[in-house]
């Protein structure tokens, strides 16, 4: 089926040589701080965690939202799904090998990373964060290859990989959850110490995961002669409209009880991240264009007109990966550490290495996907689906 | 053959690059290994381990020992003849082979090894 | 024979992985010298060691000798940088050592009282909990202890510490011997030849001197500061009833950082 990659128009080419370009210069970056080590980045001894580690919480929920097409399609035979759950898992599939190369390059030594393996520790989330990542992508690789690869002989898939479709939709709730557990367990970290943390992953990831899928339906609709379908559109931004509702209460219970409780731990990272805190505030106007965007979002969501018509529903889902990347890929990680355990400010920003190292993260993500796309895309007109 | 031209480009630069490191040392002779021993060393008649047995296999033994030490706090160890040395590279090994350069290196740079324990364990500083 | 090109592709893949990956999981799994050696008698096993550090007694001098001793025994550099800095124990006034304790109407002498900040060697330590290596682990005498082989650097263990015990070495200690504007505040670096430094990339943090401790001496801090004022240290076993610690805490008050997030903190500060 690679067979299909390698033939293509122009644009095509023209996009993956530009991603190759960004992601050279990612690679050249990185080298760079494998060699002098993560202080070229802005991370310190307060904030220890950064934009490589909210880059993979964000994508983590791109990967699990593959579930929100395939769940519907195989356990409630929405048979109109069955156009696009191709196009689902292989967005998990580009999602999660990012989210890998997001915890490889944020490692400090990265050559012992198979540590985790030969030492496995099943106290430590992060051990199950491994586990469940990789068999979610062995899943999505084994399941979409062969889905596709039978559709293109015009045959069922074999009877086997109906079992793995099965596991693999608890298994999409299960990396989020997991991915939650890292943060929702510490002690000392007052922004995430709360049950709804998962929840509110779970909602993000089911808006903003869907929200991406759709975009990239259009996109593919005008490139290509496969037309994902109206329907199938109209469907997803349905579920996107309920994820996004769900995530924006979620978030208004956590200001609630921060703020009616009055419990200083409770509200410091919250007044850090929208007002500032001891003269600290550089995030305060991103995490208000958040709030600007998720209300524009909600809004043209929950409006019928609005929703229906695609190119609304499009502004929808654009506002809506705007809001939710600030709030996961920006306020989650940096808010967490902010306040530190001494009660004070330290300040984080990337540096310039650690956003093009990130760039030349997502280029690969995107370079995967497209590739993947292609292929799936391409057998689709040729079996004229 | 199809595309006859492109393969046989593509092999003659592929075998060149896969057999650079033999062109680029043709010639030359690598210098076998001299391991000096320091005074100290001489004196000392016994190793860890008799030759043949650090010579095969010094980093296995180094690999256990800072298993041991580290995590499980056994610092002392008794030698075949009864003699209990504190298992540390820097303060036991290297007490006798401080003559770094001449010892320790001559077979890592032999055979390429660049062990990565001097990133952390000072070595010791040696005498001109 | 029946047998198609892609049944034979499929077998003989089959074949390798799980011929590979056999071989690989007995060498991983299977019981050798080293898993005989861990299951030696731990050190220490029902003890309990903690620290107890007199707020009234702690001043300028003790904090600067005891932060120096330890620094320059473990070889801890300088490195200038609030940002990139590495410290086993420092200072911190009462305000920031125990966020929420401080009111507006306590006297001033609590107000400007200092305190000496080290990991807690907490009894239930969550950055052992977290740690997907077990590059730091609780041993059975309760110190927290730190594997700078086996650390992987992925920083988890300094986001589930609630005291900020834990640093990281974001480039190479080293080069406080290389880049000009350190070479001054770290002359003599490495200070002590008998210990090694750390590489970049791994976490570090105070290890009640297990190396000392093991040979039957006491954590460095302590040494120094009750150098300069009798008593402002005590380390000892809180295992044993009789032992000085045990006394002095039935005698004195004593606070512990952030007690009710249920960590058990070994670190005692008698007020």
């Amino acid at each position: 089926m690679l067979d299909t990659v390698l033939k293509g128009k122009q644009g095509y080419w023209g996009w993956l040589i530009f991603l190759l370009a960004i992601m050279g210069v990612g690679l050249g970056c990185y080298l760079y701080q494998f060699q002098e080590g993560l202080r070229i980045t802005g991370m310190s001894r307060d904030v220890s965690w950064g934009f490589y580690i909210a880059q993979f919480t964000y994508l983590v929920g791109v990967a699990a939202s593959g579930v929100m097409v395939v769940l519907p399609y195989y356990l409630h035979d929405y048979k109109a799904f069955g156009r696009i759950t191709i196009l689902g898992e292989f967005l998990a599939i580009a999602a999660v090998t990012m989210c890998i190369l997001f915890i490889f390059v944020d490692l400090g030594n990265p050559v012992r990373i198979m540590n985790v393996l030969l030492y496995p520790t099943p106290n430590s989330i992060l051990f199950w964060d491994m586990i469940v990542l990789n068999g979610y992508l062995l899943l999505n690789l084994f399941i979409g290859w062969n889905v596709l690869s039978a559709e293109r002989k015009g045959t069922h898939y074999p009877s086997w990989v109906k079992v793995l479709i099965y596991i693999s939709i608890p298994w999409a709730f299960s990396i989020h959850t997991v991915t939650a557990f890292l943060y929702a367990g510490l002690p000392g970290r007052h922004y995430w110490l709360s049950a709804i943390l998962a929840a509110r992953f779970l909602a993000s990831a089911f808006c903003s995961g869907p929200a991406l899928l759709l975009l990239l339906c259009l996109i593919v609709r005008k490139v290509s002669k496969f037309d994902p379908g109206k329907e199938q559109i109209r469907t997803l931004g349905g579920i996107i409209a309920y994820a996004m509702l769900l995530n924006v209460f979620f978030f208004i219970l956590e200001l609630f009880t921060a703020f009616y409780s009055q419990i200083p731990g409770h509200m410091h990272s919250f007044q850090f991240l929208f007002s500032g805190l001891e003269g600290h505030g550089r995030l305060a106007p991103w995490m208000w264009t958040a709030a600007g965007f998720a209300f524009v979002a909600v809004l043209l969501l929950v409006i019928p007109a609005t929703r229906r018509k695609e190119d609304t529903l499009a502004i929808a889902c654009v506002s809506v990966i705007i809001a939710t990347w600030i709030d996961k890929g920006l306020g989650l990680v940096i808010g967490g550490f902010t306040p530190n355990p001494f009660d004070r400010v330290t300040d984080y920003w990337p540096t310039t290495p650690e956003i093009l190292i990130t760039l030349g993260v997502w280029a690969t993500g995107f370079f995967i996907l497209t590739v993947l796309y292609k292929m799936a895309v391409s057998i689709k007109e040729e079996v004229g689906a | 053959m199809y595309d006859g031209g492109k393969i046989i480009a593509g092999l003659i630069i592929g075998i060149g690059l896969l057999m650079s490191p033999f062109f680029y040392n043709a010639g030359k002779a690598a210098k076998a290994p001299e391991r000096v021993l320091t005074e100290k060393a001489k004196q000392a008649k016994e190793c860890i381990l008799d030759k043949a047995q650090m010579t095969a296999s010094h980093f296995n033994l180094l690999d256990e020992w800072r298993h041991t030490v580290v995590r499980d706090g056994q610092r002392y160890y008794k030698r075949a003849d009864g003699k209990v040395l504190y298992k540390s590279l820097q303060v036991t090994c290297m007490d006798c082979h401080s003559n770094k350069a001449n010892f320790c290196d001559q077979c890592h740079n032999y055979m390429a090894v660049t062990p990565y324990c001097w990133d952390c364990h000072i070595a010791p500083e040696e005498k001109k | 024979m029946g047998i198609d090109r892609r049944a034979f592709l499929k077998i003989a893949g089959l074949s390798t992985i799980l011929g590979l990956g056999g071989k690989a999981a007995f060498d991983i799994l299977a019981p050798g010298e080293l898993e005989a050696s861990t299951n030696a008698a731990s050190p220490g096993a029902g003890k309990r060691w903690a620290m107890a550090i007199d707020a009234r007694l702690v001043d300028d001098k003790v904090i600067s000798e005891a932060t120096s001793a330890c620094h320059r025994h473990h070889n801890v550099p300088d490195l200038d940088s609030a940002k990139e800095e590495i410290k086993w124990i420092w200072e911190e006034d009462y305000e920031h050592s125990f966020p929420g304790h401080q009111h507006e109407f306590i006297g001033d002498d609590i107000k400007h009282a200092k305190f000496l900040l080290l990991c807690n060697h907490c009894s239930n330590p969550p950055c052992c909990r977290v740690c997907p290596t077990k590059a730091t682990w609780q041993r059975a005498d309760g110190i927290v202890m730190m594997d700078p082989h086996r650390c992987v650097g992925c920083r988890f263990c300094m986001a589930a510490c609630p005291f900020g015990a834990r640093s990281f070495n974001w480039g190479d200690p080293r080069r406080v011997t290389r880049v000009p504007e350190l070479v001054a505040k770290n002359q003599g670096f490495p200070y002590n030849k008998d210990y090694p430094t750390r590489a970049k990339g791994v976490v570090e943090k105070c290890t009640f001197c297990v190396d000392l401790l093991e040979k039957g001496e006491q954590p460095l801090c302590m040494t120094a500061a009750n150098k300069v004022k009798k008593g402002s240290f005590t380390f000892g076993d809180l295992s044993d009833p009789e032992s000085p610690i045990r006394s002095l805490l039935r005698k004195r008050y004593s606070l512990r950082r952030k007690f009710e997030l249920g960590t058990n903190p070994n670190v005692f500060y008698l007020i």
